[in-house]
């Protein structure tokens, strides 16, 4: 029993080093799209992943690349389970996931407008609050919605005019 | 730790140059999902369901990515190009679910590469050509506010997988209808010019538009959202001229079979090949 409960611990703890194959300063825990690792009764390590957006390119990587760390690790029975409900938000980027993404020129998202009924449309401008990960001015703007990953945006600063990459409120 | 170093710890552990060049294994994209229906649901009418929202959300992603090295920015090229992956994984998901709803255990490629044009069901309003920016704006509106509202509704479906897929799409199409929304104000609101194509474009959509009411009853949370946009861009509201025919029924412009000719043709040329 306590072997197993290492065991678990440990198959846990190998799928949560997984890097993102988009962002590999985060580890697949740190971006919140590792739900879960459980040992079943019969040995097989079981991890659940969900999709940070359902277009994401990366998903098939990071399946497989659990499963091949796992079995690198000598978990040979490796099961890896899809979870689309609830639905990822960037709410799950872990605080250490936050600092990673500052510390590489990203900035980290707020948090995340909870909703319930349908989606307003705002067409008023809206002043969000993002500071500049390179000089931590707060004097920045959008350059545009969508940018090189799905789930980020383009900024730029107009402090030290540098242009960065924000990753956006979902 | 510096980016390089980062990018390289993607290579640990993986000698192999080779790796994820011939797929990797995990490509159906409700891999290890429950798929069971539950009882009381029409697997057959959840299957058409599902496949008419995928059709829509693939004619529209193959629009939006012939915009990429055309589009007036290239920000808006990423942009139309993000929103066209957005759609592009939701109608996987879709065709995915449609697959084992109807018991034919067909995968997204089946539905995606080897149907003609007659068997799609998507709305004409997805297929027809992009024309100029305004149009594709316009048409974009159109959609992603008819889809936003559709899925909205949709979270709550008695299938679980279906709900949780336009739970998801509920993130996504909020974007793509905030995008479509500031552009439509900003042409409208914009020069004469700019107006005068943004006018034209509603005009022109706006025979297309019954099609999407038939099977959801959306209209005005979508009539609500189009007053708004008309009424901030200082544009008038389009005049409903509903046009015969239904894509939905498989009734299609003459615009789809050559959209996916281009679509289809490289599946069909290599049907067993892998990239």
């Amino acid at each position: 029993m306590v072997t197993t409960l290492l065991d678990a611990r440990r198959a846990r703890h190998i799928a949560a080093q997984v890097p993102d194959p988009e962002l590999p300063m985060l580890t697949l825990a740190d971006l919140g799209v590792l739900r879960g690792v459980e040992l079943a009764e019969d040995g097989t390590v079981v991890a659940s992943l969900t999709p940070t957006y359902s277009g994401c390119p990366a998903m098939a990587e990071m399946r497989a690349d659990v499963a091949a760390r796992l079995r690198d690790e000598g978990y040979t029975r490796v099961e890896i389970r899809t979870v689309l409900d609830p639905p990822w938000t960037s709410d799950w980027i872990t605080p250490a996931g936050r600092r990673k993404l500052a510390e590489h020129g990203i900035a980290p998202p707020g948090p995340a407008a909870p909703r319930s009924g349908p989606v307003p449309l705002v067409l008023s401008p809206t002043r969000q609050a993002v500071s500049c990960p390179r000089c931590g001015s707060a004097d920045t703007e959008e350059t545009s919605r969508f940018a090189a990953t799905s789930c980020k945006a383009l900024w730029r600063c107009r402090a030290c005019r540098e242009p960065f990459e924000y990753v956006k409120e979902i | 730790m510096s980016d390089d170093h980062v990018y390289l710890t993607l290579a640990e552990g993986h000698e192999d140059d080779a790796r994820w060049a011939y797929g990797t294994g995990f490509e159906d994209p409700l891999h290890g999902v429950d798929t069971t229906v539950p009882e009381g649901i029409d697997a057959r009418e959840l299957a058409a369901l599902c496949v008419a929202l995928a059709d829509d959300a693939l004619v529209s992603a193959q629009r939006l990515a012939e915009w990429i090295t055309r589009a007036p920015e290239l920000e808006e090229e990423v942009a139309l190009a993000n929103i066209g992956l957005d759609l592009l994984g939701q109608a996987r998901l879709l065709y995915s679910r449609a697959g084992q709803a109807d018991g034919t255990g067909r995968d997204e490629d089946a539905y995606a590469y080897f149907r003609d044009a007659g068997d799609f069901r998507n709305v004409r309003l997805a297929e027809v050509p992009n024309g100029d920016f305004a149009f594709s704006i316009v048409r974009l509106l159109m959609l992603s506010s008819w889809r936003l509202a559709h899925f909205e509704q949709l979270a709550s479906h008695p299938d679980p997988v279906l709900a949780a897929i336009a739970a998801k799409g509920v993130k996504e199409l909020a974007y793509h209808r905030q995008y479509a929304a500031e552009w439509a104000v900003r042409l409208g609101d914009g020069t004469d010019e700019s107006h005068r194509r943004t006018r034209r474009a509603l005009e022109q959509v706006a025979p297309y538009v019954g099609e999407l009411f038939t099977a959801c009853d959306v209209r005005d949370e979508v009539v609500a959202v189009l007053r708004q946009v008309t009424e901030a861009a200082g544009l008038p509201m389009p005049v409903y001229r509903p046009l015969p025919g239904s894509g939905r029924h498989g009734e299609h412009t003459e615009h789809l079979a050559p959209l996916l000719a281009e679509l289809q043709g490289v599946a069909r040329a290599h049907p067993e090949a892998t990239w």
